[in-house]
């Protein structure tokens, strides 16, 4: 698998290089063609490796192979080489496969853009980063893909760079990342220095006698690393620039939300599962953060007016369910609902994006504009209604049975805060993907008549790629069913939690008995039905009795605008955060323009007036430098017999 | 006798004439003129230690006085080396005259500062 596997990341960088150098000159419209070309031939790679490990299952020994040694300096050595295990194989097939069907759609989404061939050169090294995140084979590796990650979506986030409000959204996704960055960087370090490894395997053999089980140090290197995460995946404290980051083009949403960068936080978390279930502090930390958000995004999105911005609260809220699970010590779940939401995330996205493409708009649309696409958009309205009921958690489809594991997990683990916070989410969920849902695609069209005359179906190019994601969100969740006794997915990955779950004290997975499977059932049974019942009631107010919304917003007046501005988060960080880093920012250039520029001018204009008055004595002609030289001479004559 | 003291003195004179010249004329052609004189002064002051080792009192041994004469060969290469700077020097005055219509060095003094 080694000779091989390095191909996988290198394939979308050289289109990448291929479309950068010579895209402007001899690809032009073909740089589509040439990372999607690339991307599937990386996703049949992938699929060759998912194919090798697949039949050994948790049998599988990981593939730990350094090519060659990238940074070398006394006791640290970091290889350039590959971690290849059952948490890899998931995520390489989940982000090539779905990076390759977003290529292909967006070469029909983008085809008239004027930048088509910038974009392709953006996204194949965006999924190349992305896919060295979940292939490297140390800490640093990880990192540099992490980071890589972090300055493609800002590059593709300000993709319309002339328009402000989305260079602003790429400054701010790149802020806020690089502050969490920050965190894991630190956290990196501290590890190394109590551990003296940074490559995975040595971490993971010298980890549990380096610490001690919820030590302070264990404690704090985790909570830096998940800092990190926030930043990355979106959470609070750090989820401010994902709801901006609708500024680039649909395909972009969609990738950064469904198979690259926001998962890489989770991933993170799941790889390096062995520290985290030594420092149960962090873990309980990770759950409740996951929870919160997991609501507190979903309650967001309950409101929003734009189609993507519905979303983008979608995916911190699916995020948050991730971390729920990662904190309940359920990684393995954690890591199946990132899978079947990368899925229905990125159908409900490039659905939206198929909706703005009707409406000739590059960035976002207006919910209340819309309605009653099912008519002109049947293959949009029909994978966008599959996703959305996938999301929903309504089986036999994807979402439920993810997202009924991480319940399940959280409840039988004895979290029932986090339970509550999960069935509240599932609640929201429901209700605000259904209402975009309807506002959408039922009832009559609400936009001008201009604006209808030119609705149209998306070419093949696009609704192809839908229907094969709205495939996936149907039969992704019958990897495992723990319902109906199959664990499939669970024990192929079971070997890369295994010694984390072996060194935490309190059992995360209680052996199932009879009764809690009947527990078990009746739980998935209440939450379809929190479920069905949020459905309903999105049904009711904006289909079947559409005034009942407006009523209820005025009733809730308030609620509703808080909820609308976002709890005021942006405000709140822009006066603690952002002017006071500016009143810092004011008095650097104060020193800078009075201390430091001053200083300097002062001493360049001195040096100026020296030299004018020096200069004289350059007259120009010959004689008087003869002179001179004759001086110097008899000077140095006399000097030598002086010495001598 | 004509000592060696006598040569030395000649070629000192020489050189203070040359230098002067050098340093007193305007006249580019004239201070190049001067230049060649000095440069003779040396000439003569080699030929003259060549010819009277002044080694002879300190005692050195027959062979390496006979080595001592061999210090007229440098003489050659002065020469050479004046013959070199008098074309270079005559190129430069040439063009400044085509520049200037003139060969007065005062008048060629773009470097003042």
């Amino acid at each position: 698998m080694k000779t091989f596997a390095w191909l996988i990341p290198i394939l979308p960088a050289l289109a990448a290089l291929a479309n950068g150098l010579f895209g402007r000159r001899y690809i032009n419209e073909w740089a589509g063609h040439v990372a999607s070309a690339a991307m599937l031939l990386s996703l049949l790679l992938a699929f060759i490796c998912t194919m090798i490990a697949l039949p050994q299952g948790g049998d599988f020994v990981p593939v730990d192979h350094d090519y060659y040694t990238w940074l070398g300096a006394g006791t640290l050595s970091i290889p350039f080489g590959i971690y290849i295990d059952q948490l890899s194989v998931v995520m390489m097939m989940v982000v090539s496969l779905v990076s390759s069907i977003i290529f292909i759609y967006a070469i029909g989404y983008m085809r008239s853009d004027p930048g088509y061939v910038r974009f392709f050169t953006y996204m194949p090294l965006f999924t190349f980063f992305m896919l060295l995140l979940v292939m490297g084979n140390s800490l640093p590796l990880l990192f540099v893909g992490w980071e890589g990650v972090g300055l493609c979506s800002y590059l593709l986030i300000g993709y319309y760079y002339d328009r402000d409000y989305a260079a602003d959204a790429g400054k701010k996704a790149f802020i806020v990342n690089r502050i969490g960055d920050f965190g894991f960087l630190l956290g990196m370090l501290l590890l190394f220095w109590f551990t003296g490894a940074l490559k995975f395997s040595d971490l993971f053999e010298s980890a549990p006698s380096s610490f001690v089980y919820a030590g302070v140090p264990i404690t704090m290197i985790t909570l830096l690393l998940f800092f990190g995460a926030t930043g990355k995946s979106a959470q609070i404290p750090l989820y401010v620039w994902l709801p901006d980051a609708m500024a680039g083009p649909t395909p972009v949403s969609a990738l950064i939300h469904a198979a690259t960068m926001v998962t890489a936080g989770v991933y993170m978390v799941a790889r390096l599962n062995l520290l985290y279930s030594m420092a149960p502090a962090t873990l309980f930390l990770v759950g409740v953060i996951g929870g919160l958000t997991a609501l507190y995004a979903a309650s967001i999105a309950l409101v929003q007016r734009d189609a993507k911005k519905i979303l983008a609260y979608s995916t911190i809220s699916q995020l948050g369910y991730m971390f729920l699970a990662c904190g309940t010590g359920a990684y393995i779940a954690a890591i199946f609902h990132l899978m079947t939401h990368a899925f229905f995330k990125a159908c409900l996205f490039l659905g939206a994006g198929s909706v703005l493409h009707a409406f000739h708009r590059t960035t976002d649309v207006d919910v209340f504009e819309a309605g009653g696409l099912r008519k002109v958009m049947p293959f949009t309205r029909w994978t966008f209604l599959i996703s959305t009921i996938a999301i929903a958690g309504i089986p036999p489809l994807a979402g439920f049975f993810s997202k009924d594991e991480i319940l399940w997990k959280a409840f039988s683990g004895g979290h029932l805060f986090l339970w509550g916070l999960g069935i509240a989410a599932a609640f929201c969920t429901a209700l605000y993907i259904f209402r975009l849902y309807n506002l959408l695609f039922s009832g009559e069209f609400r936009g001008t008549g201009e604006q209808r005359m030119h609705l149209h179906e998306s070419p093949a190019l696009m609704w192809v790629p839908l229907a094969i994601l709205a495939f996936f969100s149907i039969c992704a969740g019958w990897l495992n069913m723990p319902l109906f006794g199959y664990h499939g997915f669970h024990n192929f990955l079971h070997p890369v939690t295994a010694q984390g779950h072996h060194l935490a004290e309190h059992a995360i997975h209680p052996p199932i008995l009879a009764s809690e499977h009947l527990l078990e059932w009746l739980l998935a049974i209440g939450s379809v039905l929190v479920a069905l019942a949020g459905i309903a009631f999105a049904r009711l107010l904006y289909v079947w009795e559409p005034t009942l919304a407006s009523r209820m917003e005025e009733s809730f007046q308030s609620a509703f605008t808080i909820l609308y501005h976002k709890y005021h988060i942006d405000e709140v960080y822009d006066l603690i955060v952002v002017q006071n880093y500016m009143r810092c920012c004011r008095a650097a250039q104060w020193f800078d323009d009075r201390v430091i520029i001053a200083g300097l001018n002062g001493l360049a204009n001195s040096a100026n007036r020296a030299a004018d008055t020096v200069r004289k004595i350059q007259t120009g002609t010959v004689t008087h430098y003869a002179l001179a030289t004759l001086v110097g001479m008899v000077f140095l004559v006399v000097w030598l017999f002086l010495c001598y | 006798m004509i000592s060696l003291n006598h040569y030395l003195i000649l070629s000192a004179v020489l050189f203070s004439v040359g230098a002067l010249g050098v340093l007193l004329r305007r006249n580019a052609l004239i201070i190049l003129m001067s230049v060649e004189l000095m440069l003779n002064a040396a000439n003569l002051a080699i030929v003259a230690f060549a010819r009277y080792p002044f080694f002879r009192e300190v005692g050195l041994a027959a062979e390496d006085l006979a080595v001592a004469g061999n210090g007229m060969v440098f003489v050659f290469l002065v020469m050479t080396v004046a013959a070199a700077e008098v074309g270079v020097g005559l190129a430069i005055i040439i063009n400044l005259y085509r520049q200037r219509q003139t060969i007065n060095i005062e008048i060629a003094n773009l470097l003042q500062g």
